[in-house]
This record gives structure tokens, C-alpha cells and sequence, in this order.
């Protein structure tokens, strides 16, 4: 057990460093660009106004909000009070709803999209990454540049194609949004029917778009370890070809999991690009009507719930690496 | 050195990219030369317009005309004038009058109208239809028969005074016009955007700009990751924890997050495209660093490298002349990769709002920005997103495939 808890307490450590990082950052960032950020922020925010007692009113406001008023440590340890404690404060786009309020609206529709989409895309990308690596000829000449095609593709370029031929051409798919307009969100038939059939076009645009790289990169390992001199040595002893594949597939897997973990700040991204296109309620529209409505406390917290998203996200996959890693498994007979 | 060109240009991948991202160069120089002119030039006014060539009407009057008889131009014609639901009215007609559906092709004009004058009669009043809809086909009939009754159209003048009009010309359905003879004639070969402006003249001028931005935004994240990782790889110890915790730190952290933090930050009328593509190249140097970093650490201990400390050389000469030549492939390609990496930013960060500020310069992600604000993809205006998607694709795509090329040539086991 020593080797995991070793393991598992360097990953944890690292977890709450980076953590208390992204909170920093999030904190941070505003306040480090040139000028005054909060008269920056007023400016977006007042773009047409020109009664300047209100302008000073929402300045004041700003500030009040920001605590800019106040010591930078102090008003750090606030900062993360509250965001532990998810108090971010009050919308100013869809006031006087609380921020935190349609963040818990919308997360579920990022978690539930993107979760399975990422994850299928990684696993279908991998098996047709290694068939290509195994088969090679022509297999690997047709799919190759065609991988190489679908992962210069943006995640909302597919969106958009996917939308337009399915949703506007053949009209077999809901056009935007994450159910029927005319439903309530319940637990009936219908809705969950509903729920489904949106669910399919921006599911499928993001595990297109995954597959391409996850294949590009799991073909060039496995051929890597193709190569390698221990495939070699199991050749020479008769090993059966079958077995030898498993062994390449294990230890080429390996890298990829970590790519994974790497990868997944940018796959989220994109993804929440493409949540956009299709109108799909979850984070991504937030940010986009946060940055439409010059709302800063809501785009603030919409970064920090990502961020977050993703540091779990890496940290379960270290989690799982440690199983699954023969060399952390190893030390476990030190 | 001519070697390893030599080596590059031999492999297929990389020459096939090479000549995609060197005929989109070649576009960004040579159209502009051809069409002079503001791109942001605002043509119509209207938006949507059509891919098409556009004859001005006006002018068009005052030509001299060629008579000619084509010979299915009448059909041509009405099969312009019927839209689709007219057709499919007329087919509700006949069925009606009692004509099986299978002997109707609503797409072959010339027979739909012979059944169509076989068989109405405006005095039957068939079963269920409401008055409204027995005069639609009243007027649909007596437009078709309008026509085909091809009347003259008459041209005239209205007198500034009077209000009189004076006949200045009579135009028959034989009359023609050579293009050439018309004043004023504009080819869209892609029709125009929601503002009115040509699209493929933008187009040109925002894969430029967008280009320039991945350029300085790779350049920028190359040097960073660079110069980290070869301090880190080649110094070690605390200076190699340090700038390794800052790596670890901004990897794990979505840098899409980052940027939006950034540029929302920053104020508006700053946030032009070179803005754009620093915050871009600040933001994504982590996978450089991280890269050169390794391959550092296994040069390190090399003889040659050795030789070169013992021998006294500054910490700058070993860097630059004994380690730097190792990588710089590897450098390559990840600017390569950096480059097609920035543009697809640029236009994710557009996408959401945050792109460059701009109203003198188009870039490709505000092109996308604006077909999707203006709901292109939803009333069938293909010509205002597709090539842009399209475009966007084929850098990526011709970067990529450079990249692998590169990666065949100078990783021998990826070799097929």
C-alpha cells in the first residue's frame, strides 16, 4: 500500500497547489491588465449609456463588488472564501438571479454532453489509431489523411455542418437548444425524449472531432511500440501475434492516458465552442451570454467552475493511471 | 543541412501540405492584385446576397438588343416563375380534378403545364376549398398565362412636371443583352455577408490576417517554451523546479480559460488583432516547454556537450550552438503546430465574442462570429460560413500534414 499512498498523496498535493492556483489566476487576471479594470469592465457594461450619474452609480457598483476599495491580500482571501463557499455574487446580465443559481442550472448540461462525448471519442479514436498502426497498408493510407482532415476541422465547424445537413436540410434533428421549447423541464416521457434527440448532434460533433487527434497519436505509438525491441524478442520466441498485439496496445495505452489528462483543457474548450452552436444550455452559452450581457461576476464564475472541472477531471485520471501504471503497481512489492 | 531539404521535400505528406498552405500564400498575394479595394467595403444592401454575377437592370435598358430564339426559353421561362409551392398547389389541383399522382412530374415543367391547361377550369368548385384558395388559382392561372401570351414590356419616362409618361423603348421576350455591353456588372463569385460586403474579397483579406495572428502568436509561444525549457532542461535543479511548477500549473489549467480571462480584461478599443495574438502566444506555450525540456535533459550529458563546458564556453554558446542544432527540428515543427493552433483559437475566441475589436480588418473567426449572429446556417446561406470553415480546415489541414511529414522524416520508426 505504500507505493500508492506515496502515489495517490504526491497527486493530492498537487491538486490542491493547483487548485489554490486557478483560484489565484481567476482572481488575478482582471486586476493585472493595464488601467483600471474596473472602469474597463464599467465600459463594457454601460456601452450606450450616456446618463453620467448611472455610469457612476454602476462604477460604484463595480467597485463595491470587486472590493477594490480594500488591500489586494484581503480582498484575495474573500475572493476565495466565497468561491469555496459558491457565493459569487449577484448576475448583473440577469439580475437579480444569483450566479451561482444559473451555473447550477447549466453544469449539469456540460457534465452530462461532454463527459461521455470526450470519453468515446478518446476510446474510439484509440481502437482506430492501433488498427491503423496494426493493418498499415491501405487501411492506414485511407484514414490517415482522413483523421488528419477531421481533427483540422474546429469542434464548431463540424457543429455547423452537422447542424445544417441534419437539423435544416433533412430535418431529422432539433435545430438548437437542449429540449423541445415547449416543455418544461420534468421527468416525463416526452421530455426525456425530447432531451435525447437534442442530445444527439452536439454529442456527435464533439466525438467526431476528438477521434482525429486521438488516432493521429495512437497510431504513431503503437507503431512506436511496434518497433519496439521486447516485440522483436516475443517474435523470435513464437509468441503468439494475437498476444504480442495485446502487449503493444497495454503499453502504447499508457501515454495515451496521460494525453488524455493533458488534452482535456483544450477538448473542453472546443467543446464548449460547439455547445454554442447548437444553443445547448450548458456552460458554454453561459460564457456567451455573460460576454454579451457584460457580465462579469457570471463569466468569472463559468472560468472558475471549468477550471475546476477539468483539475478533477486530470486528477481522477492520475487517479486511475496509478491502477492501471505497472510501474506504480510495482513498487507496491518494494 | 541541404541534405535534411532535401530529405523534407522527398517526403509526399509534407510536400502535399507545402503546396496547400504555399497556393493559399500564393491567393493572399495574388488576389488583392486583381481586385483591388476595401475589403470591408459594404457593396449591398441587403445581406445574403447570392454567389452570382449581378447585371445592373438600369443600365441594361439602354443597350442595343440582339434578337434570338432559343428554343426552350418560354419553358425556361414559367419554370422560373413557378416556385415550388406553386407546384405543388397544382398538383393539389389535379389530383383534385382527378389525375392519379404517378403520372405528375412536378419537376417536368412543360408536361405539368399541359395538364395543368388539359384540366382547370375556373368554374369547378372542387370539395372543401375555401374561396381564398380558388382565387390563388385564379391568379396563378392567369399569371401562367401572362406568360405564355409573351407581351411586350414597355419602358418609359416620367415627365418631372406633369407626371407624364413617354414610351422610350418596347423590350420582346426575344431580346438579349451581352454582358459585355452593360455598364455595370458584378461577379460575386461568393455572393456577399450580413453587412453587404463581397465575400470572397474578405475572405482573402481575413485568411491573411488570421495567418499573420497565428504567426506572431506561435512565434511568441515558441520563443517562451523554448527558452524555458532550455533553461530547465539544461540547468536543472531549482531552476528546473521552479519553471517546471509554473509548467505543471498552466497545463492542467485550460488556457481557453485563460484567454477568455485575458481578453475580456482587456478593454475594448485595444483589442485589435495583434493584442489578439499575443494573448494567444502568451497562453500556449506550456507543450514547447514541456518537449524541449526532455529533450534537453538527454543532450545534457552528451560528450560533445561536455567538451564544450569543460573547454569554458558561456552558458549562451553551449545553448545555442551545441544544443539548439539537436532540437531545432523538433523546434519546427511545434511552431508549425503552435501556428494552426493560434488560428483555430483566434476563431474559437471570436466565436464567443472576444476576438479582435476591430471594424478596419476582418479575420476568419469574426467572419464565423458574424454568419452565426446573423443565423447564415439557419436560412441557407452556405456562402457566408462554408468557406470559412472551409478555409480554416485547409490551413490547419496543409499545417498538420507538413507536420507529420516532418515528424516521418525525422523520427524513423513513424516511417511507413
Amino acid at each position: 500500500m505504500k507505493g500508492y499512498r506515496k502515489y495517490f498523496g504526491k497527486k493530492i498535493v498537487w491538486f490542491l497547489i493547483t487548485f489554490f492556483f486557478a483560484v489565484l489566476l481567476n482572481f488575478i487576471l482582471p486586476r493585472l491588465m493595464p488601467g483600471d479594470p474596473v472602469a474597463g469592465i464599467t465600459s463594457r457594461a454601460v456601452r450606450g449609456l450616456s446618463d453620467t450619474s448611472a455610469v457612476q452609480q454602476i462604477y460604484d457598483n463595480y467597485a463595491k463588488l470587486f472590493g477594490t476599495n480594500k488591500p489586494m491580500p484581503v480582498q484575495f482571501v474573500t475572493y476565495f472564501k466565497n468561491a469555496l463557499t459558491g457565493d459569487f455574487g449577484l448576475s448583473f446580465g440577469q439580475y437579480p438571479r444569483e450566479v451561482s443559481d444559473i451555473i447550477y442550472s447549466s453544469i449539469g448540461w456540460t457534465l452530462a454532453l461532454q463527459l461521455p462525448a470526450i470519453i468515446v471519442g478518446w476510446l474510439l479514436g484509440n481502437v482506430l489509431g492501433a488498427l491503423a498502426a496494426y493493418i498499415r497498408k491501405g487501411f492506414d493510407k485511407i484514414l490517415m489523411p482522413i483523421s488528419l482532415f477531421a481533427s483540422s476541422i474546429p469542434a464548431f465547424g463540424l457543429g455547423v455542418i452537422l447542424l445544417v445537413v441534419f437539423a435544416t436540410k433533412l430535418k431529422i434533428a432539433p435545430i438548437a437548444g437542449g429540449y423541445g421549447y415547449d416543455l418544461i423541464p420534468n421527468f416525463s416521457w416526452g421530455f426525456i425524449k425530447s432531451v435525447i434527440a437534442h442530445y444527439q448532434l452536439p454529442f456527435w460533433s464533439i466525438v467526431l472531432i476528438s477521434i482525429g487527434g486521438q488516432a493521429i497519436g495512437m497510431r504513431s505509438m503503437s507503431i512506436y511500440e511496434l518497433n519496439a525491441d521486447y516485440v522483436k524478442y516475443s517474435r523470435f520466441l513464437g509468441i503468439k501475434d494475437k498476444k504480442i498485439v495485446g502487449y503493444v496496445f497495454r503499453n502504447a495505452m499508457l501515454p495515451q492516458v496521460t494525453g488524455l489528462a493533458l488534452s482535456l483543457g483544450t477538448m473542453v474548450g472546443g467543446a464548449l465552442v460547439a455547445e454554442i452552436i447548437f444553443s445547448y444550455p450548458g456552460l458554454g452559452s453561459t460564457i456567451l451570454g455573460a460576454v454579451t450581457s457584460s457580465d462579469y461576476p457570471l463569466l468569472s464564475a463559468a472560468t472558475l467552475i471549468i477550471t475546476m472541472m477539468v483539475l478533477v477531471a486530470t486528477f481522477a485520471i492520475d487517479i486511475i493511471y496509478g491502477f492501471i501504471d505497472p510501474r506504480v503497481k510495482a513498487s507496491q512489492f518494494d | 543541412m541541404k541534405n535534411t531539404f532535401r530529405q523534407v521535400f522527398h517526403s509526399p505528406k509534407f510536400v502535399v501540405g507545402f503546396i496547400i498552405f504555399g497556393m493559399i500564400l500564393m491567393t493572399l498575394w495574388v488576389y488583392p492584385l486583381l481586385n483591388p479595394g476595401n475589403p470591408l467595403q459594404m457593396l449591398g444592401l441587403g445581406s445574403f446576397f447570392e454567389p452570382g454575377t449581378y447585371v445592373s437592370i438600369y443600365d441594361a435598358v439602354d443597350t442595343t438588343p440582339a434578337t434570338m430564339k432559343l428554343p426552350n426559353a418560354d419553358e425556361k421561362r414559367i419554370a422560373r416563375m413557378l416556385s415550388d409551392q406553386d407546384r405543388v398547389s397544382m398538383l393539389e389541383w389535379l389530383t383534385a380534378a382527378g389525375i392519379s399522382e404517378e403520372e405528375i412530374d412536378l419537376n417536368n415543367t412543360d408536361k405539368l403545364l399541359n395538364q395543368w391547361e388539359a384540366n382547370y377550369d375556373p368554374s369547378i368548385k372542387p370539395k372543401g376549398m375555401t374561396m381564398a384558395q380558388r382565387n390563388y388559382y385564379k391568379r396563378l392561372n392567369n399569371n401562367l398565362e401572362s406568360a405564355l401570351n409573351t407581351n411586350e414590356v414597355v419602358i418609359s419616362t416620367e415627365d418631372q412636371e406633369t407626371g407624364a409618361l413617354t414610351q422610350e423603348k418596347v423590350i420582346t421576350d426575344t431580346d438579349y443583352v451581352n454582358t459585355k455591353d452593360v455598364a455595370n456588372v458584378k461577379f460575386l463569385p461568393l455572393g456577399t455577408d450580413n453587412f453587404g460586403r463581397d465575400m470572397l474579397k474578405e475572405l482573402v483579406s481575413a485568411t491573411g490576417t488570421s495567418i499573420l495572428i497565428g504567426l506572431i502568436a506561435g512565434l511568441i509561444a515558441t520563443f517562451i517554451g523554448l527558452s524555458l525549457g532550455l533553461l530547465a532542461g539544461y540547468l536543472g535543479g531549482v531552476v528546473d523546479d521552479i519553471i517546471m511548477f509554473i509548467t505543471n500549473i498552466f497545463t492542467v489549467i485550460p488556457s481557453f480559460v485563460l484567454l477568455i480571462l485575458i481578453s475580456y480584461s482587456i478593454s475594448q478599443s485595444q483589442r485589435g488583432a495583434t493584442t489578439v495574438a499575443i494573448v494567444i502566444g502568451v497562453t500556449s506555450w506550456v507543450w514547447t516547454t514541456r518537449s524541449v525540456r526532455s529533450q534537453v535533459i538527454s543532450l545534457r550529458n552528451r560528450d560533445h556537450v561536455n567538451l564544450s563546458k569543460l573547454s569554458g564556453h558561456s552558458l549562451l554558446h553551449i545553448i545555442l550552438i551545441d544544443i539548439l542544432p539537436y532540437i531545432a527540428s523538433y523546434v519546427v515543427m511545434a511552431l508549425i503546430l503552435q501556428i494552426s493552433t493560434a488560428i483555430l483559437a483566434e476563431a474559437s475566441l471570436s466565436m464567443i465574442g472576444l476576438g479582435p475589436e476591430t471594424t478596419r480588418i476582418p479575420t476568419l473567426g469574426l467572419m464565423m462570429n458574424w454568419a452565426m449572429l446573423y443565423s447564415a446556417h439557419l436560412n441557407g446561406s452556405w456562402w457566408a460560413y462554408f468557406p470559412v470553415l472551409l478555409m480554416i480546415a485547409l490551413i490547419s489541414f496543409s499545417l498538420n500534414l507538413m507536420n507529420t511529414g516532418l515528424d516521418q522524416v525525422f523520427n524513423p520508426t513513424l516511417r511507413d
